[in-house]
């Protein structure tokens, strides 16, 4: 029972408060911005600055506490991916799975779909392009934008912030328009 | 994990690294919401990004929902935080407003194929999907992130 009940997957009207709670901790810790995206430029300040002036700065006094996040991160994957992890198929909508079916893909079990993700699909081209491309742009667009779902989507709209409205309108668009139209000649069939 | 705060010669640009054990449970308990909130699941983000449920709208809601007015409440307060520095956000400045619709777009396009977004990339590191796959996502990223900075001076902004 109990068991059962800590594998569960949460809904959304927990997943979303925490989300924001997180936010403000970080603000109420040490006065910090929720974000996700500038660890990426920290780690390359950290081990590959090169003569790149963006990447030259004190990321020890200006990143580190980012860092310590990210690393929790990872270890709260483990702990709510693995030792949590729901047992069954993921519930999405009877509209969503008609929809990802049509792309092709049949198992609904797991985080992300076995069909996409594994290293055998990585040495594909289609899978390179979405894995090694897909995570290029993720980095790529969220530094030039100065943000992500977290900084942007969360931190930003949520102190009322013009450019991080815009940078969501943006990101959701492309995204919606990528799913769409590239999605589908990216999946293995 | 704690770290002596910066190393003795470095002029420390902000408040030295503190409470560094903090930050790291704060990304642990994010890292658990992330998985069990299904944020990091691929499936869960092409649902919304196909527009075919409103789970990843409503939990973006109601994160505002929360984080808005405890921003609010903290800055009219003018709250501290536990380091005693005074709580603030710092406004992004608008500009010409070029990067946050190409930055946006270039984001969308990684998030729509590859159905991630940088936390969760972070947490299915640690979930270990895929056999580990996602490890090189991530250090595709970081390539990316790299590469902006490389590009930055000649990019429009």
């Amino acid at each position: 029972m109990i068991e059962e009940l800590l594998h569960r997957p949460w809904p959304w009207y927990v997943t979303g408060p925490l989300v924001g709670l997180v936010a403000v901790g970080l603000l109420v810790i040490g006065n910090k911005p929720f974000g996700v995206s500038s660890s990426l430029r920290h780690l390359c300040a950290a081990f590959a600055p090169g003569d790149v002036a963006y990447f030259r700065y004190d990321w020890r006094g200006v990143g580190l506490w980012n860092l310590a996040f990210i690393v929790g991160v990872v270890v709260g994957g483990f702990v709510g991916g693995v030792l949590l992890a729901n047992l069954h198929p993921i519930a999405i909508t009877p509209a969503a799975q008609a929809s990802l079916t049509t792309l092709g893909i049949h198992d609904f079990a797991g985080l992300v779909p076995r069909e996409l993700f594994s290293w055998r699909v990585l040495s594909t081209l289609k899978g390179f392009v979405m894995i090694v491309g897909g995570g290029f742009l993720i980095g790529f667009g969220t530094a030039y934008a100065g943000g992500c779902t977290s900084g942007h989507g969360i931190t930003g709209l949520a102190d009322l912030q013009l450019p991080s409205l815009i940078t969501v309108l943006s990101f959701f668009a492309a995204g919606a328009a990528a799913s769409f139209l590239l999605l589908p000649f990216l999946v293995p069939r | 994990m704690r770290v002596a705060p910066a190393a003795p010669a470095a002029p420390a640009a902000t408040s030295p690294p503190r409470l560094l054990g903090a930050y790291f449970v704060t990304g642990v308990l994010f890292g658990i919401v992330l998985t069990k909130g299904e944020l990091v699941s691929w499936f869960r983000i092409e649902e919304a990004l196909r527009f075919k449920g409103p789970y990843l709208y409503l939990v973006f809601a109601s994160a505002l929902a929360v984080a808005a007015p405890g921003f609010a409440l903290l800055e009219r307060r003018r709250a501290r935080a536990f380091t005693g520095e005074a709580i603030s956000l710092p406004p992004k400045v608008l500009g010409r407003g070029v990067r946050y619709i190409a930055g946006g777009a270039i984001f969308g396009v990684g998030w729509g194929i590859l159905g991630v977004c940088p936390g969760p990339l972070f947490a299915l590191v640690g979930a270990g999907v895929g056999g580990g796959v996602m490890v090189v996502a991530c250090l595709a990223a970081v390539a990316g992130t790299w590469t902006y900075g490389y590009l930055r001076p000649r990019l429009p902004h």
